[in-house]
């Protein structure tokens, strides 16, 4: 069983302010959790911890029992797949190339008849065979956005972390991909964390809901009928919002206005 | 249950039974023709070097057959000399030339290819980083106030004064915050610097020293003789080599430095690495031929058109295209107004030039974001 326990963890860039603080955080079941919250409270942050991007400048992560300062990189890379914000910023090759630098960890220097078939059914699986041989650079936001996740899936971790990874989806693969993260969840027995900014979709599949709140620190972790409340969406989000449950009882938010904006 | 979660279902029971997907197999055949085009490409550039090397040998003065040249070679190398005269040319005279292009061009589309991948910039090649700017003036110091390192000569200031932009750079790198951008930005800074200096040092020379300092900077693969090659083959070879282990290292860079170090590699530390290697490798070169640019900047782009951008292979097949065009260029550059010689880096540029410019308007896909 994988753990990952945060313990009061703080991070600041160039040692100015926190840019989180304070965090504690036990994830000790699979599942799949999510991190809410405004811009600028540190999520991306927060997960960038979590796998050694970050050095925290206080507390410690602990992963299946050891310290990650303890861990090189690649050793956390054998455990933790990541997904960052889609970006486009490489020479063109094509996608299965693309995605197969995913199977770096497990991958010597020749692309193995292995290699190659899991990347071909997790096209599959997220609807981009057909782009296959099409180059990178040629692709929508939405479509880097389904490779960069392929990616992370072909690193056949037990942890996954994703930054956002539904924000150039068009809604059929925002819950198409949220459902798919939550089966990986239930089927492979994976910790799945993902960041996100949709309250209906994150409320809808995930297990646990990580809201973070300015300063960088977490208002609340509970499970979606605990942490989506009308109150908590307006201390935490300054919107105004009504409350409702869908057909499976979970809540759903409908927006109202907004209370304030930062100075 | 809602329809869409029954299709979650269905694909992931698909995925987890770990059998290929119907169309994996179209898909596996098209990738193997892919890769096999890239083993295509480069065994075309080796054949094409092969004969350009043969022409090179047997033309110029001496008169010696295109197949006899092979023959003496394979004499040489067997210790079985037939004709003494025609060893002497071959190997004293022409191989050296043959011998620098085959490093130069090598050497020159590799560092350009490891810079463009390592500092994620298309213009980013061992001239744009400064290492030109630094060979000129250490170049311009030793023509123009006779100074020079261990009273070496050209060579050995071209090649510490080539060091020291890279140097900077690294050192910049190690700073917590430096992106590629800056990194190359700085190496453009530097770049102009050296050039002020180098102006300077032009304006107080006089005539005969600015021949010899233009010689130089034109670039010729006539400069060198055996003893610079000798000099240049292990630090080309063992750079070159380098560079292809950290190849895979350099594919994980283009997805970005978090993403890298998500894979466990530390793209700032690997950056370092590269540079040094780069900025060593283009020293040494430039520091016997003289300028010759375009081919690090160029050859990187035109097999990325042909084969992609996979670095495990972008980097052996820029060898092999560099030397292809290098020595073809020089061969055109002897012959074209024969007797007179147009230096190599001229014919480069005009061959390569409207050749790349060919290739970005025929590929519809995009070389670079």
């Amino acid at each position: 069983m994988n753990s990952i326990k945060i313990k009061d963890l703080a991070f600041s860039y160039n040692e100015g302010r926190p840019v989180i603080q304070d965090i504690n955080l036990m994830i000790d079941r699979p599942g799949l959790y999510c991190i809410l919250g405004p811009n600028g409270v540190g999520k991306s942050t927060l997960i960038k911890c979590i796998n050694k991007i970050n050095r925290p400048t206080k507390g410690s992560v602990i992963l299946n029992g050891t310290d990650i300062e303890k861990m090189t990189n690649k050793e956390i890379s054998k455990l933790i797949g990541y997904v960052p914000v889609s970006g486009n910023d490489m020479f063109s090759m094509p996608v299965i190339d693309a995605i197969l630098i995913g199977r770096y960890t497990q991958q010597k220097w020749k692309t193995t008849p292995e290699d190659l078939a899991i990347v071909m059914r997790t096209m599959k699986l997220l609807g981009i065979s057909s782009l296959a041989l099409h180059g990178y650079n040629e692709l929508s936001a939405g479509q880097h956005q389904k490779v960069a996740i392929a990616r992370g899936i072909v690193q056949e971790t037990p942890i996954l972390l994703l930054d956002e990874p539904t924000a150039n989806l068009d809604v059929r693969y925002q819950v198409y991909i949220a459902e798919l993260l939550k089966g990986l969840t239930e089927k492979t027995g994976m910790t799945v964390i993902m960041i996100s900014h949709d309250l209906n979709i994150t409320a809808k599949y995930a297990d646990q809901i990580i809201m973070m709140t300015s300063p960088g620190t977490i208002y609340q972790v509970g499970t979606p009928e605990e942490v989506i409340t009308k109150e908590t969406i307006q201390k935490v989000y300054g919107v105004d919002c009504e409350l409702v449950k869908d057909s499976s009882g979970k809540p759903h938010v409908i927006l109202d206005s907004a209370l304030w904006i930062d100075e | 249950m809602s329809q869409t979660s029954n299709l979650v279902e269905q694909y992931l029971t698909e995925w987890m039974r770990k059998e290929d997907p119907v169309e994996a197999t179209e898909i596996e055949t098209s990738y193997h023709h892919y890769v096999w085009r890239k083993w295509a490409f480069m065994i075309g550039c080796i054949v094409v070097a092969v004969i350009v090397i043969g022409l090179s040998l047997t033309i110029g003065t001496y008169k010696i057959g295109f197949l006899e040249t092979y023959e003496i070679i394979w004499d040489h190398i067997t210790g079985n000399i037939q004709d003494a005269a025609k060893d002497e040319v071959i190997f004293e005279l022409r191989m050296p030339r043959i011998m620098a292009g085959i490093l130069a061009g090598a050497g020159l589309a590799v560092a350009g290819a490891c810079m463009q991948s390592t500092l994620k910039n298309p213009l980013a090649d061992p001239f744009t980083t400064g290492v030109s700017s630094g060979a000129t003036l250490g170049a311009t110091i030793a023509i123009i106030l006779g100074i020079s390192i261990g009273g070496a000569g050209i060579v050995a200031n071209a090649f510490i004064f080539a060091l020291i932009p890279t140097a900077m750079m690294v050192a910049i790198s190690r700073m917590k915050s430096a992106s590629p951008t800056m990194m190359i930005m700085a190496g453009i800074a530097i770049m102009y610097l050296f050039g002020a200096i180098t102006t300077m040092l032009k304006m107080w020379s006089d005539p005969d020293d600015l021949k010899s300092l233009y010689m130089w900077e034109v670039g010729s693969l006539g400069l060198a003789d055996w003893d610079g090659v000798l000099i240049m083959l292990p630090v080309v070879i063992a750079g070159i080599l380098i560079i292809q282990l950290l190849s895979r290292q350099l594919n994980v860079m283009a997805t970005g430095d978090e993403n890298a170090k998500a894979l466990g590699v530390d793209a700032s530390k690997m950056r370092s690495i590269l540079l040094v290697v780069v900025a060593l490798v283009a020293a040494t070169i430039v520091s016997f031929t003289g300028m010759i640019g375009f081919v690090g900047l160029v050859c990187p782009h035109v097999v990325r058109i042909v084969i992609g951008a996979d670095n495990r292979y972008l980097i052996p097949a820029s060898a092999v295209f560099g030397i292809a065009l290098l020595l073809a260029a020089d061969l055109v550059g002897r012959t074209i107004i024969a007797p007179t010689i147009i230096q190599v880096g001229v014919i480069t540029s005009f061959l390569g030039g409207p050749m790349f410019l060919w290739l970005l308007l025929r590929n519809k896909s995009k070389v670079w974001g």
